[in-house]
């Protein structure tokens, strides 16, 4: 049983752990690039400066001694967010979403006294979210507004739009619904829904939860699938100019959609994890070597889109079928 | 990358590594298992005498060349006595001198010896030997029987056993009888033999042992007739004329002396014994690798202090433990908390015991985690947050320690061998992954390193890898062979097909 399961994910080209460490990871990331992608305070001015669209900075606090600058930073905007800038799976983000007097609201609606919120950033500073205990930074930014259409299927938080970039190539993407289980967070890991995203259409598809198939929001029991995602054709833009930001070939791309800015990018991952093939019901392997075999990758970020809208219509058979070769030779 | 750089890489480095160990196992002898033991004989001779008056000398034969076996040690018991051993013509010998004695005296002489098949005669070719000096009568005799004999041989073994059988037959041979009486002892005769063939221009001697067999006790000493045929000694039994040298005979001495002679005294008795022993393979391989000059005992960790011997016979088993880890997370997918936790966490159950070992882990990254939480409330900085768990760490280890004590409870006080430091690392990061990802997570992660651990300790504690780790280091490579096939190895993770199997084909 276990060699056919074996056997079985193979055959669908589902990406394990270990190839895509041994094969993606190491081939086409450069440790030298990590820190691009690791400080997200690094990513956030690389975008800027490429003129990709990201929440925008208030501020940075580096020191202990920062940490009293806070209520400065912060005075012209009600809401906003904190970030570790090494913070990695979302650890160490608290979102203020307004003020009650001298405390702040979470936007999980928890008031946090002046204290206890110095005590998360002092500790965030002193390194307890980031890889290895080093010492970090904490970035101050917008807090992202999320699109209404999002509303009726997540709960509470922000959802997030996975897109991975192989070598510039977006070639699978996800909506990451945050639930009840998640604390409004829109990490798979903790319980939030995935869904897949159809990467010609923008249209979204059945959800899981850990690896059950869910049909409904958990929460507000709406359906998932059958959602166009909006600007569907900038966030493929945005995820494949990410490409060229940092030079790393397997990565992947955290976009929001902002209720008034659009998407923006929140973040890059040079390690993304592999729950979107759950989320696709699909594996990512078959759409690599799709990619490897056809793909011209000095192509510009217009055309390497066309080329994913092309060949990654979900879902992407095993076989190429005549006519589709066809019309990529013509 | 470069998969094939990697297999040849690895077959390189597994064969170096069986080459070494097949030469150390097999032309060494070095054991493979763990106190195995090799047969060996404690063999001693006892003098007594009876000093004259004035100052005595006795001279004892111990073994020098002794083909087929090998003097691990040896030792001589003479209160009193001065004490000179050298080389002589009859091999070696012992010399007790003493210039006072009063009443009998007794002297030992005690050898350990095993069975080395690898040891032979390192003899020399010996000089044509002097022609016997004798009377004209005998002379014609002796030249009459060499005659005889000769042209009933074709060689040196046929000439000598045919010589022998004339001999033996003293009675009925006109020839021998010159020499022999009917009474003449087998002793007389060998000696006959060797005068015989001294005129015939054949270097003989003989040579003198005891058979070493499995029972023990006194042994008597039985002579053999050693004739070199001008490529290699050749061994006679004077009386039953059969060739070769017996498997259990251990030459003692050669030559027509006595095994002892006293000067300035009178000799006793000399008895000699041997006892067939067992002993520690191990001491028999250093003392052989010495003698083959080869120097992979020299450089081995048998040449270390025995305190930091037994540090290396740990430390060489932490490979083995982390490549248990490596392949448990590489093949089979399980987290831990750290990547090494696990292996010094095992390194402590040594000294537990695994069921200590996992009652005081749990105990105390439970009591450290209620702290830790503690802590929390009290905002206190990172650095000085960890520095006050490992603190608190310390203390509670050293707390159970004393109670333990009270309560007679043995392991308790072991518990000072877990590694606070990692401990405490373990205790933060579980706090944290307990309130960023759910109590859960945190405890299952837990229970994982915990699993991970104990599967570790029962592999590190096989006594027998242990042994082979450390008296065959060379044997890492292939662990070093195996992390570099599983560095490459991107299948599947046996968790993942549990974690991906909603997207197997038939969803099944």
């Amino acid at each position: 049983m276990m060699l056919g399961r074996y056997r079985g994910l193979a055959q669908e080209g589902v990406l394990g752990l270990n190839k895509r460490n041994g094969d993606y990871i190491l081939r086409f990331n450069p440790r030298r690039l990590y820190p691009l992608v690791d400080d997200k305070l690094k990513t956030k001015r690389l975008a800027l400066k490429a003129g990709i669209a990201v929440p925008e900075l208030y501020g940075v606090m580096e020191t202990q001694h920062d940490i009293r600058l806070l209520p400065d930073i912060v005075r012209d905007h009600s809401a906003f967010a904190l970030k570790p800038a090494h913070g990695s799976a979302g650890d160490g983000i608290v979102v203020i979403a307004g003020r009650s007097g001298s405390r702040y609201r979470t936007v999980g609606g928890t008031l946090l006294d002046e204290g206890t919120l110095s005590h998360h950033l002092s500790n965030a500073i002193n390194g307890q979210f980031s890889l290895g205990g080093v010492p970090d930074v904490v970035i101050v930014e917008y807090m992202v507004r999320f699109s209404p259409l999002f509303e009726r299927i997540s709960f509470q938080g922000v959802p997030d739009i996975r897109v991975i970039v192989f070598r510039g190539f977006p070639i699978m993407a996800m909506v990451r619904l945050p639930t009840r289980d998640s604390h409004g967070k829109a990490n798979l890991h903790q319980g939030a829904v995935g869904a897949g995203i159809d990467i010609a259409s923008g249209v979204s598809l059945d959800g899981v939860v850990g690896t059950e198939v869910v049909t409904h929001h958990p929460d507000t029991t709406h359906v998932i699938s059958g959602l166009q995602i909006p600007d569907w054709d900038v966030i493929l833009d945005i995820a494949a100019r990410c490409h060229e930001l940092t030079g790393l070939g397997y990565i992947g791309v955290d976009i929001v959609l902002d209720r008034d800015l659009g998407p923006l990018v929140l973040e890059l991952n040079a390690r993304p994890g592999l729950a979107i093939q759950i989320a696709n019901r699909q594996g990512l392997l078959r759409r690599l070597q799709l990619c490897e075999e056809k793909a011209d990758f000095s192509a510009a970020p217009q055309a390497r889109v066309a080329f994913s809208k092309q060949w990654f219509q979900h879902p992407v058979g095993p076989t190429i079928e005549p006519e589709r070769v066809a019309a990529a030779v013509a | 990358m470069n998969n094939r750089h990697i297999y040849v890489l690895s077959a390189v480095l597994v064969a170096v590594s069986l080459a070494l160990f097949a030469y150390k196992a097999w032309v060494l002898g070095l054991p493979l298992q763990p106190k195995q033991e090799t047969q060996v004989w404690n063999i001693e001779a006892t003098i007594k005498f009876e000093p004259g008056p004035a100052a005595v000398k006795a001279t004892l034969r111990i073994p020098g060349l002794t083909p087929g076996y090998a003097i691990l040690d040896e030792s001589f018991v003479s209160r009193g006595f001065g004490l000179t051993t050298r080389s002589a013509p009859a091999g070696r010998e012992a010399q007790w001198t003493l210039r006072e004695a009063k009443g009998p005296q007794v002297l030992y002489y005690r050898a350990l010896v095993y069975r080395d098949v690898s040891r032979i005669a390192e003899d020399t070719t010996p000089p044509f030997p002097e022609q016997p000096i004798m009377d004209d009568a005998s002379r014609a005799a002796m030249e009459a029987l060499i005659a005889e004999v000769r042209r009933q041989s074709a060689d040196v073994a046929s000439f000598t056993t045919g010589l022998l059988r004339h001999i033996n037959m003293a009675d009925n041979d006109p020839y021998v009888s010159v020499f022999l009486r009917r009474t003449s002892t087998p002793a007389e005769r060998a000696h006959l033999a060797t005068v015989i063939l001294a005129g015939a221009q054949i270097p003989a001697r003989l040579a003198h042992g005891v058979p070493l067999r499995s029972e023990t006790g006194q042994v008597r000493v039985e002579s053999l007739l050693e004739v070199h045929d001008g490529v290699q000694w050749l061994y006679f039994n004077p009386q039953s004329l059969e060739q070769g040298l017996p498997r259990d005979f251990l030459i003692w001495w050669r030559g027509d002396e006595h095994i002892a002679d006293i000067d300035g005294g009178t000799l006793l008795d000399v008895t000699l014994a041997a006892q067939q022993n067992l002993l520690d393979s191990m001491l028999v391989a250093e003392r052989r690798a010495e003698r083959l000059g080869s120097h992979s005992i020299d450089f081995s960790l048998f040449s270390l202090p025995i305190a930091t011997q037994a540090v290396y016979g740990v430390l060489l088993m932490v490979p083995i433990g982390a490549l248990v880890i490596m392949l448990l997370r590489n093949f089979i997918g399980i987290k831990t908390f750290g990547t090494f936790m696990p292996v010094l966490v095992a390194l402590a159950f040594r000294e537990t015991r695994l069921l200590w070992g996992v009652v005081l882990f749990a105990v105390i990254v439970s009591l450290g985690l209620l702290i830790r939480f503690y802590l929390e409330k009290l905002r206190l900085l990172l650095v000085p947050r960890l520095t006050c768990v490992l603190t608190v760490v310390v203390l509670l280890m050293a707390g159970i320690s004393v109670l333990s004590q009270k309560l007679d409870i043995q392991p308790g006080l072991s518990i000072a061998l877990f590694p606070m430091v990692i401990i405490s690392m373990t205790i933060e990061r579980m706090s944290i992954v307990w309130e960023e990802r759910g109590a859960s997570e945190a405890i299952q992660e837990g229970i994982g390193s915990l699993i991970v651990a104990a599967i570790s300790y029962v592999i590190m504690e096989i006594t027998w890898l242990e042994h082979l780790m450390f008296v065959f280091p060379e044997l890492l490579l292939l662990v070093v062979a195996a992390t570099l096939l599983t560095g490459r190895y991107t299948g599947y993770r046996l968790l993942e097909l549990r974690r991906f199997r909603a997207l197997l084909p038939q969803g099944g």
